[in-house]
């Protein structure tokens, strides 16, 4: 069975806590506190102002630049404050925060459930309904949608590659999403095809997921051109480069290369369904499913939240915190973030909160490294951590770029496989911004 | 709330990789050879091994805690395994003494004035065993008769490799078979092929080891083997009797397995782990036939350890999108 070329790891996925349970409403929050910068890019500027009622829908914040991204009032009430607020590691950010006045939504949102096919729209029409919704990248990622799609001067996509690879641990609200909504993302999926005038899309499934393979298989022989792939399950199969390589034995060459230049268009599954509804729909990105997961919380869940709503909310709703040690974070057990802030509020990145507790929290001691080769081996970017690391504690930054950090993407299999526990991706990390900064400064010295 | 919040970057996870499983599995793999061994030589191998072990642990420890500082580092075990493979490298019947004296060379001369695990250049176990075999040439190469039937008389006391080369062995009528179950007199961990390679079986089954260094090292010595054979024999059945005999003969699979494949003193790439395993291959078979000594494994390893930074900085793994 297919998967990327190089490295990877086999983390334990956990996805049986949360995977049987089906899609259910989160309460609405009496207040949201809604970020202006909850993607890549530059925060949104904020339209609305103390006092203000608005509905589920409006805009309240517009894209900042070309790389940003509208925000719309993902409850309907009244603003009270347009303020700093700190966010899940406890750094203030400006947010908009909205008190909520029952549940009414804009009328040109279409919320019923019926299934709309058919799409007569132009290119450019799409994108600028994709661009109106506020879609980011659902992933993670966070990456402005409608961006992705204005491909560049000179470039010419070829192929658009769904990711339903979900290779993050403990997580399933894409899988969730796949079962679920599968209808939706594959006429999500067409659409995203026109938006970029391809007549071929590839969805990739790892097969720790049968059933969503064989479900998305069935309902795509109705769609045209669009193919289902079963992936050996592998981490960091989501990766847009891996997931790539995978799908099409395309390898993007180091940065600054981009999908684009070998012809692919990388979009989240979720991300698909996403756009569905903006463009089919007329309904902005006000909400999302946050898996709620972890071994020792009481009922693990798949949630649909409106962004805003507190974290601690929606672990008291899968039963609280357990006791003793925790670790909390923003996404999975891989990639995601650690929090220390529950109050903070659901994002358009979130995916899941995971929950790891007692010896699960703490890390382990590291000792010296016997030069294993294990991350080596694992690096699915064909690089070296243990170099990098020992280079990162020299400060030798001219070796670190010689030897490729920038196309370290943060995986973290280097750390995951190390037995000596060395934090590698902590010092690849501070090598790959140091050096990043040091090329940035030489480009605009010239 | 009774929460302890725990907030460390990602990964959040762990593999379940740790030196001292890494480190269990080697000692777990290198059991089969040493029953055998017991078995071919008694009891005496026992004594030896254990002799071997406690000295490189207890110098292990006093170095640590009387000059280096710092936690002790006995409990990664991997003093347990250079004691074992310095053991798996002598005689069944060496004086103890000699034994304590390899222990002091792997361990205070190889291993910790370099900084301990995972800094030396050298093999400790080998450089262990070169040391001796220059220091004490005799006690290191006179070898207790296998106690097990069947054994051909006119090989005892030497190994099959130092009889070869002095011209004894009829390669038309040897038994590879013999060798591949025990039977060859040499050092504790070279009596049984069949024992070592249940050990490689082992290790890459747990993933300890890949395959690249020990194909690599066999693979050259039985080509080498069969090339210089097709020149010195007649028949093809003969060639393939001698490229077998230099395979399972003398250090060739301990070698290939367990010492060369030592982590701390071995490429990081599969591409550099490839290239210092033909290298071993070439100088061990350079030295069986031209060399002074009968076996050149411990040395050819000892020259490729050196050579391993140095494919370290030019040996890089294919990055990715580079083809
Ligand atoms: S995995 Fe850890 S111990 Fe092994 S070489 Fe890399 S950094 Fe060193
Ligand atoms: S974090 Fe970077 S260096 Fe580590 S495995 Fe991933 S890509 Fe390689």
């Amino acid at each position: 069975m297919r998967t990327f070329p190089i490295g990877g790891v086999h983390p334990s996925d956990n996805k049986k806590w949360s995977k049987a349970s089906a899609i259910e409403a989160m309460e609405l929050p009496d207040v949201v506190v809604v970020p202006l910068a909850q993607h890549i890019g530059a925060p949104a500027v904020v339209k609305v102002a103390k006092g203000d009622k608005v509905k589920v829908g409006e805009l309240i914040a517009e894209a900042g630049g070309f790389v940003s991204a509208n925000i719309h009032a993902p409850i309907s009430g009244t603003i009270t404050a347009v303020d700093l607020q700190p966010n899940g590691q406890g750094l203030r950010q400006m947010a908009v925060t909205i008190k909520r006045e029952g549940d009414e939504w804009l009328e040109s949102i279409d919320r019923s459930e019926e299934l709309v096919r058919d799409c007569s729209l132009e290119p450019a029409e799409i994108v600028a309904r994709i661009k109106a919704a506020g879609i980011v990248g659902m992933g993670g990622a966070t990456f402005p949608t409608h961006v992705k799609l204005s491909i560049p001067e000179g470039k010419r996509a070829e192929v658009l590659i769904i990711n339903g690879v979900e290779c993050e641990p403990y997580l399933t609200s894409d899988y969730r999403t796949m079962l679920e909504r599968g209808e939706q993302l594959l006429v999500g999926v067409s659409i995203l095809m026109k938006a970029i005038s391809v007549d071929r899309a590839v969805v990739g499934v790892e097969n720790n997921k049968p059933d969503a393979i064989e479900h998305l298989k069935a309902l795509a022989k109705e769609y045209v051109g669009i193919e289902v792939k079963a992936l050996k399950t592998m981490y960091p199969q989501g990766g847009e480069k891996q997931l790539i390589a995978a799908l099409t034995g395309r390898e993007v060459p180091p940065p600054p290369a981009l999908p684009i230049d070998v012809g692919a268009v990388v979009c989240n599954a979720s991300t698909a369904v996403a756009v569905y509804e903006a463009v089919q729909k007329n309904k902005p990105l006000v909400e999302r499913v946050v898996t709620v997961t972890g071994a020792s919380l009481a009922e693990p869940r798949n949630l649909l939240t409106r962004f805003g709503t507190p974290v601690e909310s929606l672990i008291a709703r899968c039963g609280g915190l357990p006791e003793g040690d925790v670790r909390i974070l923003n996404g999975g057990p891989m990639m995601g973030r650690p929090m220390s802030n529950l109050a903070s509020p659901v994002m358009k990145g979130c995916s899941g909160i995971t929950i790891l507790s007692g010896k699960d929290a703490l890390r382990g001691e590291p000792s010296a490294c016997i030069k294993c080769a294990k991350c080596v081996e694992a690096c699915p970017m064909g690089l070296e951590p243990y170099l990098l690391q020992r280079y990162t504690v020299k400060k030798a930054w001219d070796e670190i770029e010689r030897n490729d950090i920038t196309s370290c993407i943060e995986c973290g299999c280097c750390q995951f496989t190390c037995p000596a526990n060395i934090a590698l991706l902590d010092y690849v990390r501070l090598a790959k911004q140091t050096v990043m900064g040091i090329i940035r400064a030489r480009n605009t010295k010239k | 709330m009774a929460n302890k919040f725990i907030v460390a970057s990602a990964p959040h996870v762990h593999g379940d990789l740790s030196t001292r499983r890494l480190m269990a599995d080697v000692i777990i793999a290198l059991l089969p050879a040493l029953a055998v061994s017991v078995y071919v030589f008694g009891w005496g191998v026992l004594t030896v091994t254990a002799t071997s072990i406690a000295c490189c642990v207890l110098f292990e420890y006093l170095v640590q805690r009387f000059l280096v500082g710092g936690k002790t580092t006995i409990t990664n075990l991997s003093a347990i395994v250079t004691g074992l493979l310095l053991a798996m490298n002598m005689p069944a019947n060496i004086p103890l003494w000699i034994v304590a004296v390899g222990a002091f060379v792997a361990i205070c001369v190889a291993k910790m004035p370099f900084g301990g695990l995972g800094k030396n250049l050298f093999n400790p176990a080998i450089a262990a065993r070169v040391f001796l075999l220059i220091a004490y040439p005799s006690q290191m190469t006179t070898f207790a008769a296998p106690s097990v039937e069947g054994f051909a008389d006119a090989y005892s006391g030497a190994t099959m490799l130092a009889a070869a080369k002095a011209c004894l062995v009829d390669f038309g009528s040897y038994d590879a078979m013999g060798m591949f179950a025990g039977i060859q007199s040499g050092s504790l961990g070279e009596v049984a092929a069949f024992a070592l390679l249940l050990g490689f079986a082992y290790l890459l089954l747990r993933r300890v080891i890949t395959w690249h260094i020990p194909v690599a090292v066999l693979g050259t010595i039985a080509l080498f083997a069969a090339v210089y054979g097709a020149f010195a024999f007649d028949t093809p059945h003969v060639v393939l009797n001698y490229s077998l005999f230099h395979l399972i003969g003398g250090g060739a699979l301990l070698g290939a397995i367990f010492m060369a494949t030592d982590y701390v003193t071995s490429p990081m790439t599969t591409r550099g782990m490839v290239i210092y395993g033909v290298g071993i291959g070439l100088l061990t078979m350079i030295i069986r036939l031209w060399g002074a000594y009968p076996e050149g494994m411990s040395f050819a390893i000892l020259i490729m350890n050196s050579v391993v930074p140095l494919i370290n900085k030019y040996v890089k793994p294919r990055r990715f999108g580079k083809k």
